[in-house]
């Protein structure tokens, strides 16, 4: 932390510091790693016996990048101010998006209800497998062994790390996707919101309370 | 077909240690938990990983587990859970279990 607040003082670089400011690092100077030199081996390879081109290449990864956890709240707040949506979601998540015009993209994803008796979690103890194609890419936590290992062990515990405190007479309910499901929160609507429009209601909808880590924001 | 186990059995997670690209975390090997959902039958991702064609589809399910089963010295609710989906290869009837292992029990005698 000590260079971050260098960045507080003002520098005279013409007097004699006795020592160099580190910088950050570049991306370049860590190791290339095994999975750096195989992703581009693979690409290459695709690229040059035409098996792909780097235009479509180029367009897949728009298209992951363009996945955001907006998608994922306009669902929830749709769900919150309509009960036969919600019905029709918690049946069939991907066929419920498509009402509201998005694609939710062709692995199944379960909705997972938080009520007064139960508060789910997401994760996925062996890899990543997250629902991407609602909520975008996983932060790196989600990815990270402390996170795949400790949720399913002491759930309380990571919840409490990330301000979520879950009473003890609420079940809390971990699911560990393994291969062929995703899974999101649906969390519940928070109270006094009443007079909240279905955009005001998806602003409340945050990345973390999709996965279950955190609660909706309070109007 | 109809599914090798109803919703609300009691399972449990075949104890075994195979190479590859194993689809069920090693915590719930062993374990004993409920079968709270049939999703449907989809190709063995365990065969798809190495270019095979994954046939015949399996079952899979999901299936409950109490946290107090999984971890002795679990801290927090008795009612927490945890559900993993578990293919059906990976997964025994814990009756029949549990009665073979009392006949076996009794042969020793």
């Amino acid at each position: 932390m000590s260079d971050m607040q260098d960045n507080g003082h003002h520098h005279d670089h013409d007097h004699a510091h006795g020592h160099r400011h580190p910088f950050q690092p570049d991306l370049e100077d860590g190791d290339y790693s095994y999975y750096q030199v195989m992703t581009e081996a693979v690409i290459e390879l695709l690229v040059g016996k035409k098996v792909i081109t780097a235009e479509e290449l180029r367009s897949t990864i728009e298209v992951i990048d363009s996945k955001s956890p907006v998608f994922g709240a306009r669902l929830i707040a749709r769900a919150w101010v309509d009960p036969a949506f919600k019905a029709r979601m918690l049946e069939d998540v991907i066929s419920a998006a498509g009402e509201l015009g998005i694609d939710a993209g062709a692995i199944p994803i379960r909705a997972v209800e938080n009520t007064t008796a139960v508060h789910n979690v997401i994760v996925c103890t062996l890899c990543s497998c997250y629902p991407r194609s609602l909520i975008g890419l996983p932060p790196d936590w989600y990815k990270a062994r402390a996170y795949r290992s400790r949720v399913v062990r002491e759930p309380r515990a990571v919840l409490k790390e990330f301000g979520t405190q879950i009473p003890v007479d609420v079940e809390v309910r971990v699911h560990d996707s393994t291969a062929d499901l995703r899974y999101m929160v649906l969390p519940a609507r928070p109270s006094g919101t009443g007079d909240l429009d279905e955009e005001a209601l998806a602003d409340l909808v945050t990345r973390d309370c999709m996965i279950g880590t955190a609660l909706p924001k309070s109007a | 077909m109809s599914p090798r186990f109803p919703i609300g059995a009691r399972v449990s997670v075949t104890r075994a240690f195979p190479p590859g690209h194993v689809r069920t975390p090693f915590f719930v090997r062993g374990k004993t938990g409920i079968v709270t959902d049939i999703v449907g039958d989809f190709p063995n991702p365990e065969e798809l990983a190495y270019g095979r064609d994954g046939l015949p589809a399996r079952t899979l399910f999901r299936v409950t587990f109490l946290q107090c089963d999984l971890w002795p010295d679990y801290e927090g609710s008795a009612e927490d859970t945890t559900v993993v989906d578990i293919y059906e290869h990976w997964l025994q009837d814990a009756e029949t279990l549990s009665q073979t292992a009392e006949t076996g029990a009794r042969e020793h005698v």
